[in-house]
Order: C-alpha cells, then structure tokens, then sequence
C-alpha cells in the first residue's frame, strides 16, 4: 500500500511520436478509467498531482520513463502496472509502481545522467569509432548554442561519461552513450552533432560527413542515493506486456 | 490492401506534431479493409486536430465497422509540411489506423463541413492518386461521397464528387454498402461505374451530380434536369425518426493528441425549432429530435467511464431547451459523484440568453468560472426580430448579471453584421449592449470583461435569407470599424472580429452554382489549401480564379435573388417548403417574429409533415423560463401570442408537438 507513486514504464512503437505533454494526458486519463484516488491541486483550476521526470523528444523511444502520483489514500500496488497498461494505449507499458516517502527528492531533481542508444546514419563504424576516440581524449570540446536568440559557447566534454559505439544496424551505426543532465549537459541530438564535427576533423576539406540522426532510445535514467548510482525504480526484469497481463 | 506505415515512418520525425498520423485513440476499433469488404474511409478535409472530434464522422465509422459487409478507418488532411515531403516521397493519403493508402479504399467519404475546406476536398482527393473529376474516374477508382451541412448546396462541387448524401447518414450509409455489395456480384462492363451510379441515386437521400444537367441564364439558372431515365427529379434529405434508436458514438474516440473539443460529447437533441432566419443548422435538422432522459445518462456515465475524460458536452444546437435538461444534468451529477471523480464538469455549448440558461451553467460549471458566451446576434430589438432571435435586451442583461454575480468574470457576446436591412445603428447597438453589460458586470467584479466576437453574416441555402445579398467585404469591414471605433474607449471591452475577406469566400461558395467549381480548381491548382486558416487564406487566389472564369463576386454573392430566381439547390429538399421560407423572409422584412413551434401550433414548414413524424421531446413539459422575451409564456406549453401575417396558414386543429399542454403546477418536482 502506498499513498505517492513512482511509476516506470516504456514508450515504444508509433507512441514514440507522442509528445511529453500529450504523454501526461494520457496517464491522467488512464488513472480515473481506474478510477484511483488521485490528490488534485487546490485553488481554482484543480490539476491531478502528476509530476514527470525529464522529458522525452518526440520520436524517441525509452525503456525508464518515470511519473510520480500522489494520491489521497493509500492503495495496493501489485495490480497496478497491468492495470494501468490496459488503460494506456499500444506501446506505453507501465513496467513497476513503487511506493514513496513523502520528501522523497523530485525527479526533475534526482536524476543526473542517462543512457542512450543513438542510431547516426551516414559514417562507418570506423569512422564513427575514430571519432569518438578523438572525443574521448580530448580535454575540452566547445559546443556553440542559441538559447534565446544568444549565442552560447560550452564545453561539453563533462557531459559525455560514457561513448561507444555498439555495431552497426541496417541503416547505419548505433551507438551508446552516457550524458549528464545536470550541471553542464548534452542532449542526444547535440551529441550527433559533436560527433559530426570529429568526423569532419579527420575528413577532408571537401568530403565532409552528412551524418544525421537515426532511432533514439533512452535506456536508463539514473541518480545518486547514498553516493551510489542507482535507478528511480528497478528495472522489472523481461516482463513484457504480455506476461504481465498474465501475471494479473 | 497495403500499408505505408514503412515509407511514412521515417517522415514524421521531420513533422509538426506527428501524432496527428499515428491512429491508436481509445475505442479505434476498425477493422482491417479486406477485398470482400466494402472498405469506406471516412475523410475530414482539415487537420486532425479539427476533424477527430467530428461526431458525424464518428458516428458512421463505428456503425459501418459493426456491419459484417464493411469495414471504416479514417484519414485527415496532412499539414503542409507532411504534405510536402509525401509529394517528394511519393506517399499517397493514408487512413489513421492501418495506413492503408486512400486510393485502395471502394469509399472516400469526406465531412464537408464548412466552404473553406472545399480546396482540401481536391488535395486530399488528388493525394489519395485518385482523379480530382468524377467524369475521369474509372471502376479501378474509389467513389467519392460527401455528406455534412454544406452539402445541401453541393453544386460547386459537383464536378468533384461521385454523390452527395443529404441528411442524417446513419441509415445510408448501410444501404450504400448493400447497393455497392450487390453491384460487385453483377458481371461488370465498361458502362459498369456509371451504372453503379445510377444505383447509388436510386438510394433515398443519394444524390449524384452528374445525372442532372444544367442551363444557365446571366448569373442565375435557367435549367436544372435529370439527363438519365428513372432518376427522380428531387433528392430529398434523409431524417431518422428516433435518436434513442442511435445511440452513437458507442465508443467515442478519446485520441493521443489534443484536439478541439477535447472531452466527451453526447449529443441530447438534434434539429431546432427557435426558427432564427440566419441559421443553416436550424432549418435543416428538423424536426427536433430528442434522445431520451435515460439514455443520455447512461451514455454520458459509459462514456466517462471508458474514455477517462473528466469533461462532458451535452451537444445539440440549443441545449438549454431539451426539454428534460433539468433533472438530466442532476443525476449527471449524481452519478459523476459516486462513481469517485467528484471532478467532472459538464458544459453546454450554446447558452440560452436568459438567467434560466446560466442557472443551468452555474450547477454545472463547479469548478472553473472563467467565461460564458452568448450570441445576442444583433445590436437591436428590431434587427433580432428580423433575424427572428427573439432576446430582449432585459433578457440579455438579466442573464449577464446571473453570470457575474454566479462569480463568472469574463461574458463573451457573438454578433453577426451584415444582416438584411441593418443600419448603422443596428451594429452601434453591439457596442451599447457590450457598455451596458460591462456596467451590470462592474457592480459584481471589478475585473468583470465583455469580449464582443462579431462575424460577417454569409446567406446559406435552406433559410429564409437565403435570397438575400450579401453585404460586400468593404461594407462589412466599415460595420466591424463602427463597433471597434464605439468599444475603443471602454476599457474592459474587448473586440474579436472574423476576417471579411473569408466572408466573401465562404459568400462565393455557399450559394454558388456549378460555374463555382472551376474556381474551386483554378484555387486549388495554385496552392490554396487549408484556407479556413488565417496563416494560408488567400483572397487574391479566389479573386484572380472568379476573374479567369469570367465570374463576378457581384453576381455570386452581393446579388439579392428574387421570388422566381432557380436557385441552384432547388432540385434538392431539406424537408422545408420553399414557399415558408418566402414567406418567412417577407416576415423578416416586416421585422415580424415567429415563435418556437414545439409548443405552438404547427406553421407547416414541411420539416415534420413532408417526413410523416413530428417533433419528438423527452418530456411533455416545456423548459422553464420564458421564450426569448416574446412574452409567450412557455409554461403553461400553449397559448401563442406570437404575431402572425395573414396570409400564413395555421393549421390550429394538427399541432406538431406531442406535447399538449401540461398544468405546470402538477408537474413541478
């Protein structure tokens, strides 16, 4: 029994092309279908206590997106995550539910890096190999932004913890990656980038890389607890959707 | 049948929005189109976000994917930017949920809902792979079929489409199938599309264009005719006689993306018999047919439960006045109650302009009170009685001090300028209505607001008005600038005006004849789609189209027409005779009002007569509160103090509601 959730679930498939907003609409609905005790704000426009985790790009896909509901009486988990896969359409499927103290550190707050698989088309695996060796030896690597109509200048070589390439796939090569999320951070569709300009280091003047993104797929989402790196709610083994109806 | 779910893929992480394309709502259930099937998809010619939420189109997905013959998925128009990179890619118009392109389908079937989508017509068509022209189809090509409000004069489209269905669409649409059905067991010869025709037009409702021939004379018609044996000279709308028998949508689709009308709608009545002159709606749904009490409980207690939505419309054009609006909405509440989402809120889309209207909003609306709408439609006594909307001013501003003083703190007015007969100080009254109603709305609130919303009045077929020439987009720009310049200095009124130049568009197609559809092409050819939006609207489009065709705006739209003029849709019926609706508009001009027949005797309009049914009402007794201001007292549901001109027939001895009139005493709770 618990009164604040911290849901896990996946989004794959044709959902991956519903965006973070729409996403949370969607598990608004799924809890009243289920009828459970969601806490609503007070004031004149009462909301559902949802809070989301960072969001998600529209098109990626994710095995570790996280939802923390607060409810106004306590209830039993163990149905929870078939139950509220039914309620949800194709494709988003509630992995685990865990109980929360209340206190417990935000999402938003909480987490500190992600893994990626990043599929770039348009370079061999050499040559994105070459490339991320470049990246992960080099001591600083300056990124240019436009935030808010201002040119900013980074050094996003912190952000990168972890950078590999994983083989190649039927369009081009995918690779895994570990980016921070807080402090000085670095999102998948800017690493295509970082490693668009290694490759075009090495290259020549006039066979530059045309290297675009591919499937993205967020694998983990990670955070600190007692100094240890840990996930906001462990991964639920290889239940499929399937078996967890089954389970039910 | 095939997809291209592979091909669209790798597009649409390059779009706005994406899931617009995708499908996947609640209650989707279509089933997969099959060769033996007759596959329909039903089509709305605008974006996904406009066209889900359309309950006709929804209506008639859910009930051809229930027959064992036909299966239904949907499509919607795709934004420029999908539209453009399925051009380079070679991707035709796809439907939502198996992605199967449109060409492959036996039926598109579009919604045509409004005049500005008619250029989306043509691009959905020519994107489905399918020849824009009826006349260069062949039997390998899908029919097209409209339906919607704007079919009632589908003359500018006749070119484009295989047939029109006027009226309710519930019962059609299976007696199509059955007619396609039996065609296909027939040994098909090369006249095997046009003979496919003719059957489709034996089909009560079913019109088919290219079986009527036309003559022209000047700007009007000279001849309107059948050019094949058999074919009846007049297609008279379809009606279903009872709602309670459709209660659809079953499962209404609660989709992955944000639309308009976003929550669940059940629909409590359908027709109107308020009897306002301007209104398409309200002359050709009748007569009124109300869902019963019951129904619509449960329908709104399933539908919540299903959907997960926390909002509910009760949709119809005038819900206040259903007839058991009262005791519905309370057990509405009830239930919504103990069914444990304590927050569901249910709306009513158009609010009746008395406090009888706003008491009904106030037990409703517990949460959010931000604003109401009403649509006085005209600055004055006199014009409301010419356009037979019968609010008086007392009644407008008792219904603005219930809202203010229920703690609503913004009204919101809609006004229509450009009316028959309308004078300068007509359309400054908007502007004294808006001072008043700010000045009763100061009393409750400080911050009380009043957004006055005005449009360009377009005469449509089927009405009173429909003789009557629309004012010039200039002519309605310099009413919208006598409001704007009278509401400049009132601080807390604020103007919201619909461009004239869309006036004038939807003015060119909403009475245009045949001549029309060259102009629709010519637009269309040079990139005019999607012109409902104001960021593509394009009058110079349709100016240079009308110009290259040898039209004028003057004769198509500013032109009044007279009693003996062949109008373009006179071969078709909306049940209405077309001598009411002369005399209804020499009334207008009388400034003469017509009181709502439901509870009055019957003014033979031939909505309930020509259909041998008649006004059906959930409850013997009226709604409470007065009609409008009229004085004719609606609770005791009889007397009818309502003036009338001699020369209207009233036939006293065959009143066409099955409501007698009920000692109100007996039935008050």
């Amino acid at each position: 029994m618990a009164t604040i959730l911290r849901i896990r679930f996946s989004k794959a498939g044709r959902v991956r092309f519903v965006s973070h907003r729409d996403v949370a609409r969607l598990f608004e609905r799924a809890l009243r279908k289920l009828q459970l005790p969601v806490a609503y704000t007070e004031g004149f426009s009462p909301r559902p206590k949802l809070s989301f985790g960072l969001a998600l790009t529209v098109a990626y896909e994710s095995e570790a997106e996280y939802l923390d509901v607060e409810l106004y009486k306590p209830v039993d988990l163990e149905a929870l995550p078939a139950a509220l896969t039914d309620a949800l359409p194709e494709g988003v499927t509630v992995q685990a539910v865990i109980g929360l103290q209340r206190g417990t550190p935000s999402l938003q707050q909480a987490i500190v890096c992600c893994d990626w698989s990043l599929e770039v088309i348009g370079a061999t695996v050499t040559d994105i190999s070459l490339a991320i060796a470049d990246i992960m030896d080099s001591s600083e690597l300056p990124l240019e932004r436009v935030r808010k109509k201002k040119v900013t200048v980074a050094d996003v070589r912190p952000a990168i913890l972890e950078l590999e390439v994983a083989g190649p796939t039927s369009d081009g090569v995918e690779i895994r990656a570990q980016l921070a999320t807080e402090a000085v951070s670095l999102r998948p569709a800017e690493l295509v980038g970082v490693v668009r300009s290694a490759l075009n280091r090495r290259a020549e003047p006039l066979e530059e890389y045309d290297l675009v993104e591919g499937r993205v797929r967020r694998v983990r989402q990670w955070m600190i607890v007692d100094r240890a790196r840990c996930e906001p709610v462990s991964p639920p083994g290889s239940l499929t959707r399937h078996d967890m109806r089954r389970a039910s | 049948m095939t997809s291209v779910w592979s091909r669209l893929e790798p597009l649409l992480p390059r779009v706005q929005k994406p899931a617009r394309y995708i499908g996947c709502e609640d209650g989707a259930n279509a089933k997969a189109p099959h060769p033996a099937l007759v596959n329909w998809c039903f089509i709305y010619p605008d974006t996904y976000e406009v066209g889900l939420p359309n309950q006709g189109l929804q209506i008639l997905y859910e009930i051809v994917n229930e027959r064992e013959d036909a299966s239904a998925d949907r499509s919607y128009a795709p934004w420029l930017d999908l539209e453009a990179l399925m051009r380079a890619e070679g991707v035709p118009l796809f439907s939502v949920e198996h992605h199967t392109p449109a060409g492959e389908f036996d039926v598109l079937a579009f919604n045509i809902s409004a005049e500005l989508t008619y250029t989306n017509l043509l691009n959905c068509i020519d994107l489905a792979g399918v020849p824009i022209r009826s006349a260069e189809r062949t039997t390998e090509d899908p029919l097209v079929i409209i339906g919607g409000h704007c079919t009632y004069n589908p003359e500018p489209l006749a070119d484009f489409v295989d047939a029109v269905v006027l009226g309710d669409g519930e019962e059609v649409v299976g007696e199509l199938t059955e007619v396609i059905q039996a065609h296909r067991r027939l040994d098909a010869g090369s006249d095997s599309r046009r003979d496919l025709l003719v059957a489709l037009s034996g089909v009560d409702g079913v019109y088919v264009p290219s079986l009527f021939d036309v003559t022209y004379r000047g700007p009007a018609i000279a001849t309107m005719a059948a050019n094949t044996d058999g074919v009846r000279p007049e297609i008279e709308k379809r009606t279903i006689a009872d709602l309670a028998e459709w209660p659809y949508p079953k499962q209404q689709l609660a989709p992955l993306t944000e639309v308009v009308h976003d929550r669940l709608n059940v629909e409590v009545f359908r027709g109107c018999t308020r009897g306002c002159r301007f209104c398409q709606a309200g002359m050709i749904t009748r007569p009124v047919r109300e869902r019963p009490a019951e129904q619509v409980r449960t329908m709104v207690a399933n539908g919540l439960e299903r959907t997960g939505y926390d909002e509910v419309t009760l949709t119809s054009l005038s819900t206040a006045d259903f007839s058991n609006v009262e005791p519905v909405v309370n057990a509405i509440m009830d239930d919504s109650e103990n069914s444990g989402n304590s927050a569901v809120s249910v709306s009513l889309p158009s609010l009746r302009v008395d406090a009888f209207g706003v008491g009904i909003a106030a037990q409703l609306q517990r949460g959010r009170r931000s604003g109401l709408t009403f649509a006085p439609e005209a600055g004055t006594w006199r014009m409301r009685q010419i356009i037979n909307k019968l609010v008086r001013e007392e009644d407008l501003y008792q219904a603005v001090d219930a809202a203010f003083s229920q703690g609503w703190q913004r009204v919101k007015l809609y006004f229509l300028v450009g009316l028959p007969s309308e004078t300068d100080e007509d359309t400054l009254g908007i502007a004294e209505l808006a001072r008043n109603c700010v000045a009763i709305g100061k009393k409750h609130n400080k911050r009380a607001s009043v957004t006055v919303s005005v449009g360009g009045f377009v005469p449509k077929p089927f009405t009173p008005f429909q003789w009557f020439g629309q004012n010039t987009s200039t002519e309605l720009q310099r009413k919208v600038n006598l409001v704007r310049d009278a509401t400049r200095k009132m601080k807390s009124v604020s103007l919201k005006w619909h461009d004239p130049k869309a006036t004038l568009v939807e003015g060119i197609a909403s009475r245009g004849d045949r001549r029309i559809g060259a102009v629709i092409e010519q637009v269309w050819r040079n990139g005019g789609t999607f012109q409902e939006w104001s960021e593509c609207f394009d009058l110079d489009l349709w100016l240079q189209a009308m110009a290259d065709n040898g039209l004028t705006v003057e004769d198509f739209v500013y032109r009044h027409r007279v009693e003996d003029d062949h109008l373009p849709w006179d071969h078709l019926s909306a049940g209405l005779h077309k001598d009411f609706l002369w005399q209804d508009w020499q009334d207008a001009l009388a400034e003469v009002g017509l009181e709502d027949c439901r509870w009055t005797p019957c003014y033979d309009c031939g909505a309930c007569t020509g259909f041998g049914i008649e006004h059906v009402v959930a409850s013997a007794v009226p709604p409470a509160g007065g009609s409008q201001g009229t004085g004719q007292d609606l609770t005791v549901g009889g007397a009818v103090p309502v003036q009338l001109l001699t020369t209207r027939s009233v036939n006293s001895e065959a009143p066409s509601t099955t409501a007698p009139p009920v000692d109100v005493a007996a039935a008050a709770p």
